[in-house]
């Protein structure tokens, strides 16, 4: 068994096991910090494949952006334990059931995809900065640039809908 | 890093994201919380990405990596704006409830 066997399993597991938590526990803030610890465990398995600028943007923009944004929205709207709410126990089961039913058809459906390994897969360093760049800033020029129209109307977005409405 | 490729099969990969994407499902059909609800959203948007990255990994095409890079600028602009619309949702019911936001329903 290879090394990078052990990490992908323990990555793995890492990542299951805190992304169950963050869905069964009933205090928010921890819920969040169990997603940090998932999203951790991707970016480690960036790594892994080699993709190094991705888990580096990985770890600053959803680690860092992503879930402080979110933990400073749960602190201002004082969420906690106890004002939490249930569901009752049928649609409990029936979210149980219909998850491991869409689990099943999955893993049925794709179980013997096979990928055709092309010469170029011999290359490892395509998710080294400088590759990635040069395909971004060639072919990827356009969408790049319109990306950052989406971030100013997504800010202006955010602000419009977080004004204080005046009556 | 040719022993990554040998050592574990695309397969792994796959099977690894249809769980993580299954728990966001399970988290967003099991959860009331709305901001709960949204975190389970970006744990299927991960499992997505590591899935690409990885086939990008194994077929050696750089364009599934820059996708990936793609989806992250709009996860994060999806969440400004969905926390915004979940602040002004809490403002007025208040509450994160999802089950109280039932006015659409008939």
């Amino acid at each position: 068994m290879y090394l990078s066997q052990y990490i992908f399993f323990f990555l793995s597991g890492l990542a299951i096991a805190s992304a169950l938590l963050m869905i069964l526990d009933k205090n928010p803030v921890h819920s969040v910090l169990y997603l940090v610890v998932t999203f951790f465990a991707i970016a480690g398995h960036y790594l892994l494949l080699n993709a190094q600028f991705l888990a580096v943007v990985h770890i600053i923009v959803y680690a860092g952006a992503i879930m402080v944004l979110f933990l400073y929205v749960i602190m201002m709207l004082n969420l906690n334990k106890e004002i939490e709410p249930h569901k009752q126990q049928l649609p409990k089961v029936a979210a149980v059931v219909s998850a491991c039913l869409l689990m099943l058809c999955l893993i049925a459906a794709l179980k013997s995809a096979e990928v055709n390994m092309l010469p170029a897969a011999r290359n490892s360093n395509i998710g080294l900065m400088d590759n990635l760049g040069k395909t971004l800033f060639k072919e990827y020029m356009l969408p790049f640039e319109v990306s950052s129209i989406l971030f100013l109307s997504a800010m202006v977005g955010a602000v419009f809908l977080s004004k204080k409405e005046i009556h | 890093m040719k022993e990554v490729i040998i050592g574990i099969p695309i397969q792994w990969y796959i099977f690894l994201s249809i769980a993580l994407f299954c728990i966001g499902v399970l988290g967003v059909l099991f959860r009331r919380n709305a901001i709960i609800i949204f975190m389970c959203v970006e744990l299927m948007l991960n499992a997505v990405n590591l899935l690409m990255v990885a086939f990008s990994r194994y077929i050696g095409d750089t364009g599934g990596q820059v996708f990936v890079f793609f989806v992250m600028v709009v996860a994060a602009a999806e969440v400004a704006v969905g926390l915004a619309i979940l602040m002004m949702v809490y403002r007025n019911i208040k509450s994160s409830d999802i089950d109280k936001l039932n006015k659409l329903k008939w």
